[in-house]
């Protein structure tokens, strides 16, 4: 009796020994903010598809980009697009192209405290402009008060917060910043990290909207997702429609439906104060950097069924973990593109 | 173990065997070997350490030269760099905690270590060796919730006593220098306490008791005996702790504000040059960016040896003229 349990444990063993040896391993990084979503469907992927398992590291946007242009990682991961610098640096390394494949979508929402203001503050561009540039100093400015009718604003200085380490939630932040004011581009710029003209630096999501509890009259931003986890009160900000717009998984995926219109083919996009009724103005996508050329025919087949399931039921997953699923028209196009893939 | 070594010499009796195995016996020799390696190795660490900054922080060192160290401007965009502000930060931020740190570190050595009785003092140091075992992540989150609304209430005194002073001008958002260096001044109190302390405990008691003998009271003999004894070990563990608040890095980053700017008011946020590199560096594209970020970790090294160097010049000049 014990013989043939044993004789079936060692076949067992025999059998999930060989079973190990087929299964693909994907490596992959990058992107910090899409990471549960990526994780989740990684973990859904690997019970639908046990042979093939992925290992993602959450480090951030820059180092998916530095990790898949050294060909560290299968792919990477990044909250903003890469430069065509990035991409001829990528050229040069790899001797081929990568692919950019927007997965979900994000939001920045500004928070704040001000003392004695317990509804939604509306906030215009312009006004967010003025804040981040020190220009407007007092919450009754005038652009503030003409927003919010009714809304007594009181005389106090009004703190910036703002994230302390290099972040795609700056990016999109200040991306929209840029595109609202000529100036800030200029002056400051788009980037992870940028020269702020005023305010002091908070690290993480958390850093900044901790400070911002602690501090009255400041006001940050935080990853939409983080103020609907954390149950947190967040402003309205006007759209190029001239609505005030609350951040929402539909506003959200809104701007991108807006924006997929004019989608460039290699999806490097910026959807920041996108056009049309219901957009909320700060979203923008997160991508998947895929290299062109994959040599391993077992690999490149692995990521692309995963990049198919990923577009059709995977987007089913992205509401219950808050993220803004992507358009029917963006979708149509990445399957698309997945053919780009050799 | 003396026998079996006695019976493997006796069994091979001939030859360089045997002298290196007698040598072995006296130890001297591998004493002397073992300890060589380990000193090499660590100075081999620190010249590794030292050459591997300076080589990565080549671009940045050709692009900006010795004007690195005194230019305001941090701009990663426009790939601009300068240490200046973070210099700042950091030496300012360690003096605040040297200057709160050295006297409450100091008499709580003393205390403890001459007058209050043997239990209390044994009790009460084990909690302190507690304390330097604190991640600094939480002093840091102690100082964000704690420390950080008592400087709030503090404000209004300090401005009514001090306020005429630029130093503290301006508005208090809580973050600032003063609450970073008030920060660390609690994270080296336990290592100046800890070793102060021990340097205290060793000093000979018939020290002690030929002062008690010529007449002293019992604070004449520490004060005008035993603390001049023990000064030296006493500025070594300031030197220690000095180290450690000139590179802390976490604590910093989350009460000092992260601002990039050179203000006199210790209520203004500031940066330190561990906080900015802690920040930045996963997230910093592009090789002019990193290389300066590798740069300004060059500067902290060359910083600490500096200010450490200085204070030991201080210490001899100072303890050569005190002497006796």
């Amino acid at each position: 009796m014990t013989r043939k349990i044993m004789r079936a444990a060692m076949a067992a063993a025999l059998l999930a020994g060989a079973a190990l040896a087929q299964q693909v391993l994907i490596n992959c990084g990058g992107a910090t903010f899409p990471y549960p979503m990526y994780s989740k469907w990684f973990d859904v992927y690997h019970k639908k598809v046990p042979a093939l398992a992925f290992n993602y590291a959450s480090i951030g946007s820059s180092g998916g980009i530095k990790q898949v242009t050294e060909g560290t990682v299968d792919f990477g991961a990044s909250d903003g697009p890469m430069t065509d610098e990035q991409m001829r640096q990528f050229r040069e390394k790899r001797g081929s192209n990568v692919l950019h494949f927007p997965t979900v979508l994000g939001a920045d929402v500004p928070t704040y405290n001000v003392p004695g203001v317990t509804g939604q503050l509306n906030f215009t561009g312009e006004a967010l402009v003025g804040i981040f540039f020190g220009k407007i100093t007092k919450w009754n400015d005038p652009e503030l008060v003409k927003a919010n009718p009714g809304v007594k604003l009181p005389a106090n200085n009004i703190l910036v917060v703002h994230r302390s380490e290099g972040s795609g939630t700056t990016y999109v932040w200040v991306d929209y910043l840029a595109k609202i004011s000529p100036e800030w581009k200029q002056k400051v710029g788009v980037a992870g990290s940028v020269n702020w003209p005023v305010g002091v630096g908070g690290k993480g999501n958390e850093g900044v909207s901790g400070q911002i509890k602690q501090t009255p009259n400041s006001i940050g931003y935080v990853e939409l997702i983080y103020a609907v986890q954390n149950k947190m009160s967040y402003g309205k900000v006007k759209n190029s429609a001239g609505e005030f717009v609350q951040a929402d998984l539909a506003s959200v995926t809104a701007a991108a439906e807006k924006a997929s219109k004019t989608m460039p083919d290699d999806f490097r996009v910026s959807i920041t104060n996108a056009e049309g009724k219901g957009v909320y103005p700060i979203s923008s996508f997160t991508w998947l950097l895929i290299p062109e050329k994959i040599a391993d025919a077992t690999k490149r087949k692995a990521i692309t069924d995963f990049l198919k399931w990923m577009l059709t039921d995977g987007q089913n997953e992205t509401e219950a973990l808050d993220y803004a699923k992507l358009p029917k028209p963006v979708v149509d196009k990445e399957m698309k593109a997945i053919a780009k893939i050799q | 173990m003396a026998a079996s070594t006695t019976s493997a010499v006796k069994a091979r009796p001939s030859g360089r065997a045997q002298s290196f195995q007698q040598r072995l016996r006296a130890g001297d020799d591998l004493a002397y070997a073992v300890t060589l390696a380990a000193a090499i190795t660590i100075l081999a660490i620190t010249a590794l350490l030292v050459y591997e900054l300076y080589v990565h922080s080549t671009l940045s060192r050709h692009k900006f030269g010795w004007s690195f160290l005194v230019t305001r401007t941090w701009d990663p965009v426009a790939e601009q760099f300068g240490a200046l502000p973070f210099i700042y930060g950091t030496v300012v931020t360690s003096v605040i905690a040297l200057l709160l740190g050295i006297p409450l570190g100091v008499g709580a050595a003393i205390f403890l270590a001459e007058l209050a009785p043997p239990k209390i003092s044994s009790g009460l140091t084990f909690l302190i060796e507690l304390l330097a075992a604190v991640p600094s992540v939480i002093f840091g989150l102690l100082g964000v919730f704690v420390l950080i609304p008592i400087l709030h209430k503090l404000e209004d005194p300090i401005r009514s006593a001090l306020g005429w002073t630029p130093l503290f001008q301006g508005p208090f958002y809580g973050v600032s220098m003063l609450s970073a260096g008030v920060v660390l001044s609690l994270m080296i109190i336990p290592f100046i306490i800890s070793i102060s302390r021990e340097v205290i405990l060793a000093v000979p008691n018939d020290q002690r008791e030929a002062a008690l003998a010529l007449g002293a009271t019992r604070w004449e003999s520490t004060w005008d005996v035993v603390v001049p004894y023990a000064y030296k070990g006493i500025t070594g563990s300031i030197f220690l702790s000095l180290a450690r608040a000139l590179g802390e890095t976490m604590a910093v980053t989350m009460v000092i504000g992260n601002d990039p700017k050179i203000n006199t008011s210790l209520f203004a946020p500031g940066y330190s040059i561990a906080a900015i590199i802690a920040n930045e560096f996963a997230e910093a594209p592009g090789e002019m960016y990193t290389s300066a970020l590798i740069e300004l970790g060059l500067v902290l090294f060359a910083l600490t040896i500096i200010i450490n160097g200085a204070a030991r010049l201080l210490v001899a000049g100072t303890s050569s003229k005190g002497g006796t």
